[in-house]
């Protein structure tokens, strides 16, 4: 029993440093890519769609693409969310990336292709780059290459209870900050909780702050900003004021702080029965505040949805929409089949398939008549107006960057920082690199 | 292990009373029995020490080969990096915890499980059993004890009429240590309770015996007699709790992810932050020798000092005689 108990506390640190000197030993060790199968045709390909219906329309398309190629194989493994992130970056950095893998695009993607591990996809993806929607591909392209296919796409914004807006006498959903905070101040009076957090979580967080940034410093103010490694600017401390304007109204529910997203009493539950009047989230928001939910019925046609409201004198328009999406990126030493099966996934009937039964917003804009849920559908036509696109910043910038701004943002909404304090950590983690 | 009452304490070895007849050794088997657990302990243990320590001399951020040399910079920025010295602060504020309180309430359950009361059978499995659960399956259950609006810790407070006293137990970057000890004590208190009654159940009952007829009360009993003869268990719980505690790891990670806002993260935490989350390898390896040489230096003078005397053998003769 007792060596037991230390083999197993020890093996702790073993791991940990073994994952860390492994991570190092295949960082050193040579490149050859031995895993293809005879005739170099197997296709290592990971996505995170690991419950259907796409984990099978996925395996579906595979099946297809095999028989009308004869020689390739695929090997597919499904993997949730974080533990795809982890694994990959292990495999990525052993030098040794899938075939096709899931991607965010932005900072994580750009820091692959950096180091080699991606293959430019510019002219393979252009080819029918014109079948996408013009912002499609923005987030897998840097410096004019692109490294990833678009697969779908998204927005957040404001997801609101309308029976909860309607009790506490707020008739219209807020367009400008002002308004909000009244909203948020009525809300409050009514003893409703305004606004559901996952603070364990610490994106669902930093949305608030990026979209005020947006609006009170604009778009290009934060690509600059990204650039010349400095936050520290007037605009992105007002941003962070607006922000600790909300918090200090105390507008999230009991324990927001420990609160996890998907989990039993987190955001998105907290939604789905209706204890919370809105929260700020992506597209897939009324499918997790179902499945979330009591009975599993979610909010149903009380859930209403609007854009993040414009702050007066911001530089930002109230159309400028931040968000992001799926796509594929394409392994270094994969076959050229790779690239052809990105592009048979970007066929309408494919895409179409996507968007009907996973209810994503495909890219393929002759898909985008298959959206028949009326939420999705709220969110497409918000994004069809969109006058701006702003990926999510803990994607869009360096790993290090977009952590920081992630648990800055956190530290302000627990009241444990000020505004000055987000920008200058930002900005130390940005020039760290 | 539950039922075998007359099991000496496991941090008892024997001294050999008669020395192994000198014989020539048999080389040939030694090194086929040995090189193959020295080949893996030297590629699963040694190597990557050697690796992570070569890492942490670089700003890597892990991809290809480390390049940009940066000496002891890595280390230099550990000691302003406020996360990590509040990792070594919270280290030791549960070390403390578990000694002044864990391994005491751990004692005190062991001594009353060894009285002759009804059930003590049953009460014995009942404290092992949280140990039988992995850290992780006890932190998503502790997750949902503590969930601020439908957990069990709130209803209790509430119908004890405490109110809502307990919506912060770990929201709050006051109380979500306190909150985290409790659920290592949880999980832990058992595997000590153990150790505890077996290394008093080793203890001959004849001393007891006589330290009665000679008019030692129960305390006087505790304090004179099971207290010194449990030495050699207690100073191998601290070990085990104080080397514990440096690595913890899968228990903080489920139950806060090193919230909120960083104020429950532990040395293997921020490590896993900067080595999976913002990709600053050489930075994580840092963190990972740091771990290392605390755990090693502890471990070395620990045993130099602490376990010396059991070591050697001078309390276990006693467990000989009878």
């Amino acid at each position: 029993m007792t060596n037991q108990y230390r083999l197993s506390r020890r093996s702790l640190l073993g791991l940990a440093t073994a994952t860390a000197a492994g991570v190092a030993l295949a960082g050193c060790g040579d490149d050859d890519g031995a895993k293809s199968g005879p005739g170099g045709k197997t296709i290592r390909w990971w996505h995170i769609a690991n419950t259907d219906p796409m984990l099978s329309e996925w395996a579906k398309m595979a099946r297809q693409f095999e028989a009308s190629h004869p020689g390739v194989k695929f090997e597919i493994t499904p993997l949730e969310n974080e533990a795809f992130k982890t694994k990959l970056t292990t495999v990525v950095q052993a030098g040794n990336p899938p075939d096709i893998f899931h991607t965010w695009g932005g900072g994580v993607l750009f820091q692959q292709a950096d180091a080699g591990m991606v293959k430019d996809l510019t002219a393979d993806v252009g080819a029918w780059k014109d079948t996408l929607i013009p912002t499609a591909l923005d987030a897998y392209t840097t410096g004019g290459k692109t490294y990833a296919s678009a697969v779908d796409t998204g927005m957040v914004g404001f997801w609101y209870n309308k029976e909860l807006f309607d009790r506490a006498g707020v008739t219209a959903p807020p367009e400008t900050w002002a308004a909000y905070l009244e909203a948020v101040r009525k809300l409050k009076a009514a003893n409703i909780t305004p606004i559901a957090l996952a603070g364990k979580e610490k994106w669902p967080g930093h949305y608030y702050w990026a979209y005020l940034a947006m609006r009170v410093a604009g778009l290009d103010a934060l690509r600059q900003a990204a650039a010349d490694k400095n936050f520290e600017t007037p605009d992105f401390v007002a941003a962070g004021a607006r922000l600790a304007e909300l918090v200090a109204l105390q507008p999230f529910q009991t324990g927001y702080l420990a609160a996890g997203y998907s989990t039993a009493d987190g955001q998105a539950a907290t939604m789905g029965n209706g204890k919370a009047a809105m929260e700020l989230m992506g597209q897939w928001a009324p499918v997790v505040e179902r499945d979330n939910s009591a009975g599993k019925k979610g909010l149903g046609g009380k859930l209403g949805f609007f854009s993040f409201p414009a702050v007066d004198g911001g530089k930002g328009k109230i159309t400028d929409a931040f968000g992001g999406g799926g796509g594929f990126a394409v392994g270094k030493d994969a076959p050229p089949e790779a690239v052809e099966f990105l592009k048979f996934i970007a066929q309408p009937e494919n895409a179409r398939i996507e968007a009907k039964t996973a209810g994503v917003l495909s890219v393929v804009k002759a898909a985008e008549d298959a959206v028949t849920d009326p939420n999705l559908k709220l969110v497409s036509a918000t994004m069809a107006k969109s006058t701006g696109f702003q990926l999510y910043l803990d994607q869009a910038y360096a790993p290090a960057v977009g952590q920081q701004v992630n648990d800055s943002v956190a530290e302000l909404l627990a009241g444990k920082s000020s505004p000055e304090q987000v920008v200058k950590s930002i900005t130390t983690a940005a020039k760290q690199g | 292990m539950l039922t075998d009452e007359r099991r000496p304490a496991p941090a008892e070895p024997r001294p050999p009373v008669v020395a192994a007849p000198r014989r020539r050794r048999p080389w040939p088997t030694v090194v086929a029995f040995v090189s193959p657990a020295l080949v893996l302990f030297a590629l699963l243990v040694l190597t990557p020490i050697v690796v992570a320590a070569y890492a942490s001399f670089f700003n890597w951020n892990g991809f290809g080969k480390p390049t940009a040399f940066v000496g002891l910079e890595n280390f230099r920025r550990l000691l302003v990096d406020q996360v990590f010295v509040g990792d070594l602060r919270r280290a030791l504020l549960l070390v403390v915890l578990s000694l002044a309180i864990q391994l005491p309430v751990s004692l005190a359950l062991a001594m009353l499980v060894n009285q002759p009361l009804r059930g003590r059978r049953f009460y014995r499995m009942l404290f092992f059993a949280p140990y039988v659960l992995s850290e992780v399956v006890t932190a998503v259950l502790f997750t949902m004890i503590f969930s601020p609006n439908q957990g069990l810790a709130n209803h209790i407070t509430r119908l004890v009429g405490l109110g809502d006293l307990g919506a912060t137990w770990l929201a709050d970057p006051d109380t979500v240590m306190y909150s985290l000890f409790v659920v290592i004590s949880w999980k832990y208190f058992g595997f000590h309770t153990i150790l505890f009654l077996a290394g008093r159940q080793a203890i001959p009952s004849e001393l007891h015996d006589a330290a009665a007829i000679d008019g030692a009360g129960p305390w006087q009993a505790f304090r004179h007699i099971t207290l010194p003869l449990l030495g050699p268990t207690i100073r191998l719980c601290v070990f085990l709790s104080v080397l514990g505690t440096i690595q913890l790891f899968d228990m903080v990670w489920v139950l806060t992810a090193g919230g909120p806002i960083r104020s429950s993260e532990t040395l293997a935490v921020t490590m896993f932050q900067e080595g999976f989350k913002r990709f600053h390898v050489g930075y994580a390896s840092a963190i990972s020798m740091v771990i290392f040489l605390i755990s090693l230096t502890f471990g070395l003078l620990y045993q130099r000092f602490v376990l010396r005397r059991d070591l050697e053998g001078a309390v276990t003769t006693i467990g000989d005689q009878r």
